[in-house]
């Protein structure tokens, strides 16, 4: 797949292959596929995480963007393809596994038990025990503190670690989730949607948890429908359409423009122009969809890269 | 979630200071899951205290005690397995089954009555890893693997205790040896300043105070809370969702196993049709008690309140003189009493 020789110096600084002593990817799929019974869900996907990388990966509702991670998550299996884990090939059986493969991942809505105190669902799965035997218990205070501490350096200024995490808001709810991966020592988070259900300002700071992850070394997947939201904090930006990918880019090799204009599917966009006009009546709606479709197709144009490379091999340039 | 919705756009300079700290220490104590409860059994007492001169003597109170530990020693299990988003409605009958047990195989066999008690422990851990298993393999509702299991175990009770031992009732077994013992353990007297107090009074005591160290103490207790809050963000953070249920149902089989043995060697036969409807006595408990239906939210504590507030009501009414056929129907007022109250008292704290 080789997807680069994308900065290997990152990549070697805290881990390397011991038997080869090539640069190995933290994280890589080649051309993983996945089917529930003849439906097939996802197939040939081709991506690589580093560390303190971010790779996006774009798509449409139902464009195969959460079996994907489900799949580097544990919660699925691949059928076809392999994964590999610091060039080991690895298929998870439960979440645990991948936990325990160094890879987090943050669920857009069942990232937190929403009755339960911030603290402990901090520790949920992990908790710091002291005593032994029979009388194993949880350290609490130092938990707690914890939370606290993890919680002030992501920026959320909590006095009380008891309240039910239910009342935060949602960008501090997945706030509170990365922090809690980053603090167990994650390699790899996965983020799903973390700002899809988010207003402006909360995805930007969710936004910036992103990149204060990634500085600190993580391979981070970025899963949204927003290019632009991926495409400030992304390096690479694995695009998926009804189950296939359509397009792996680097970042220098792609502008904001292309890939909203990839994202967008301009050929949907002249269908519906196109429809518009047979039904008649629509004048307003369908000048609006032409000029949309004049916008995407000229930032097509400009891109050339992105027509070609959605015809021919839609792999990494 | 909801009370950022409601507040005023807090300033960026200081994000989420403000929103919190207000609450006082009252709130935060409302906000706990028996409140509700303890507000309902303070009244509850003072009431019949005021009715009935002889509702405070020790001895009734021993008596009340007696009553509430035999509902209270089953409600810390089932408290759990409601806080773990399960119940079971198999626990009344799977009771008497355990002591059917114990009884019918130290009989037949004529064997010490220990034989029986730990053959009993096993069938009833047995019974509730049944129930466990069962559901989270199929997934199926408990309300339908347990309704399932608790016809099945009133009819084993009934057809194998005339199998086995020719009666509706369990043959008495007070001849055996070990009798006497098991007695002493399960089923006999301490005597406090004079006053009587049941062994099970203990139990449940004891019984309260482990399940609230497990449930506020120990990373069981935060797995508890959350497969009831929410069993796939459990899993997906790697709690063992499966071991933990089955876990919460052997637990319920473990109180199962310490009443059974208390209702046999408490007399030296079981009746074995009983036991039918006690498992909506220890469900209303551990609901009076501040326990959500739904799971994921109360307390151990609650539902031995819960179980207090029953035997008060239970003895209280005979103490006042009444005619105890109301007692149904304070059951019922106070089960929606403290539902009604405990939701407005949930709702306010987590606005505030």
């Amino acid at each position: 797949m080789n997807a680069k020789q994308i900065d290997q110096q990152t990549l070697l600084k805290d881990e390397k292959d011991p038997l080869t002593h090539t640069p190995v990817h933290l994280l890589s799929l080649e051309g993983v596929g996945k089917h529930y019974g003849n439906i097939i869900a996802l197939r040939d996907v081709t991506m690589a995480v580093d560390n303190g990388r971010v790779t996006c990966v774009l798509g449409d509702n139902g464009a195969g963007k959460s079996t994907l991670i489900k799949i580097i998550a544990g919660l699925h299996q691949h059928d076809e393809g392999v994964l590999h884990v610091m060039g080991d090939a690895r298929k998870f059986n439960s979440p645990r596994d991948a936990l325990d493969a160094g890879i987090a991942t943050v669920y857009q809505d069942l990232a937190v038990v929403p009755l339960m105190p911030i603290w402990r669902n901090f520790f949920l799965g992990s908790e710091l025990t002291t005593g032994w035997g029979p009388f194993k218990s949880m350290d609490v205070q130092k938990m707690k503190d914890i939370t606290l501490k993890e919680l002030a350096q992501m920026g959320i200024d909590l006095r009380d670690v008891e309240q039910p995490i239910g009342q935060l808001s949602g960008g501090e709810r997945q706030c509170v989730a990365i922090a809690r991966a980053v603090y167990f020592g994650a390699k790899v988070l996965i983020l799903d949607e973390p700002t899809a259900a988010l207003g402006v300002k909360q995805s930007g700071v969710v936004l910036r948890y992103i990149l204060q992850a990634r500085d600190r070394g993580l391979g981070v997947i970025f899963i949204t429908h927003n290019p632009h939201h991926a495409f400030p904090v992304g390096d690479r930006f694995l695009l998926l359409k009804r189950g296939k990918s359509i397009g792996y880019y680097d970042k220098k090799d792609i502008t904001l423009d292309e890939l909203t204009a990839q994202m967008a599917g301009g050929a949907e966009l002249a269908e519906l122009a196109h429809e518009l006009e047979q039904l008649g009546g629509h004048t307003e709606a369908l000048k609006e969809v032409q000029a949309e479709v004049a916008g995407v197709a000229e930032a097509a144009d400009v891109a050339d890269v992105a027509d070609a490379s959605r015809e021919n091999s839609p792999r990494h340039a | 979630m909801a009370n950022t919705a409601t507040l005023p756009p807090a300033p960026a300079s200081a994000p989420g200071d403000e929103r919190i700290g207000r609450r006082s220490p009252i709130q935060k104590f409302l906000g706990r899951p028996e409140v509700g409860a303890l507000v309902g059994a303070v009244v509850l007492f003072i009431f019949f205290a005021s009715v009935s001169p002889t509702f405070t003597q020790p001895n009734a109170l021993a008596t009340i005690l007696y009553g509430s530990s035999t509902i209270g020693i089953m409600a810390v299990g089932v408290s759990l397995l409601m806080i773990g988003g399960e119940f079971d409605l198999s626990t009344g009958v799977a009771v008497i089954s355990s002591a059917l047990t114990a009884s019918l195989f130290s009989w037949n066999f004529s064997l010490n009555a220990w034989v029986g008690v730990v053959l009993a422990l096993v069938v009833s851990l047995g019974i509730g890893f049944v129930n466990g298993w069962i559901l989270v393999k199929t997934k199926l509702p408990s309300f339908i693997v347990t309704l399932a299991t608790f016809l099945m175990l009133t009819g084993l009770n009934l057809a194998l205790t005339r199998l086995i031992g020719g009666s509706v009732s369990s043959p008495s077994i007070s001849k055996l040896d070990g009798f006497d013992s098991a007695h002493a353990v399960f089923a006999s007297s301490i005597s406090i300043g004079g006053v009587e107090v049941k062994i099970t009074v203990f139990f449940w005591i004891i019984l309260v105070a482990i399940a609230s160290w497990v449930l506020l103490r120990t990373k069981v207790g935060n797995w508890i809370f959350a497969v009831g809050g929410d069993a796939n963000a459990a899993r997906a953070v790697g709690v063992p969702v499966t071991k933990t249920k089955i876990g919460l149902f052997m637990a319920v089989g473990f109180c199962g196993w310490i009443l059974g043995m208390h209702n046999l060697f408490a007399f030296d036969a079981v009746q074995s049709g009983e036991g039918v409807g006690n498992e909506f006595l220890y469900i209303i408990a551990a609901v009076i008690g501040g326990c959500l239906l739904t799971g994921g939210y109360g307390s151990a504590v609650g539902g031995a309140i819960g179980a207090f507030i029953f035997g008060m009501a239970n003895k209280g009414i005979v103490y006042a003189q009444w005619n105890p056929d109301w007692f149904k129907f304070f059951l019922g007022l106070m089960l929606l009493l403290a539902t009604i109250v405990n939701l407005i008292v949930k709702r306010r704290a987590e606005l505030k």
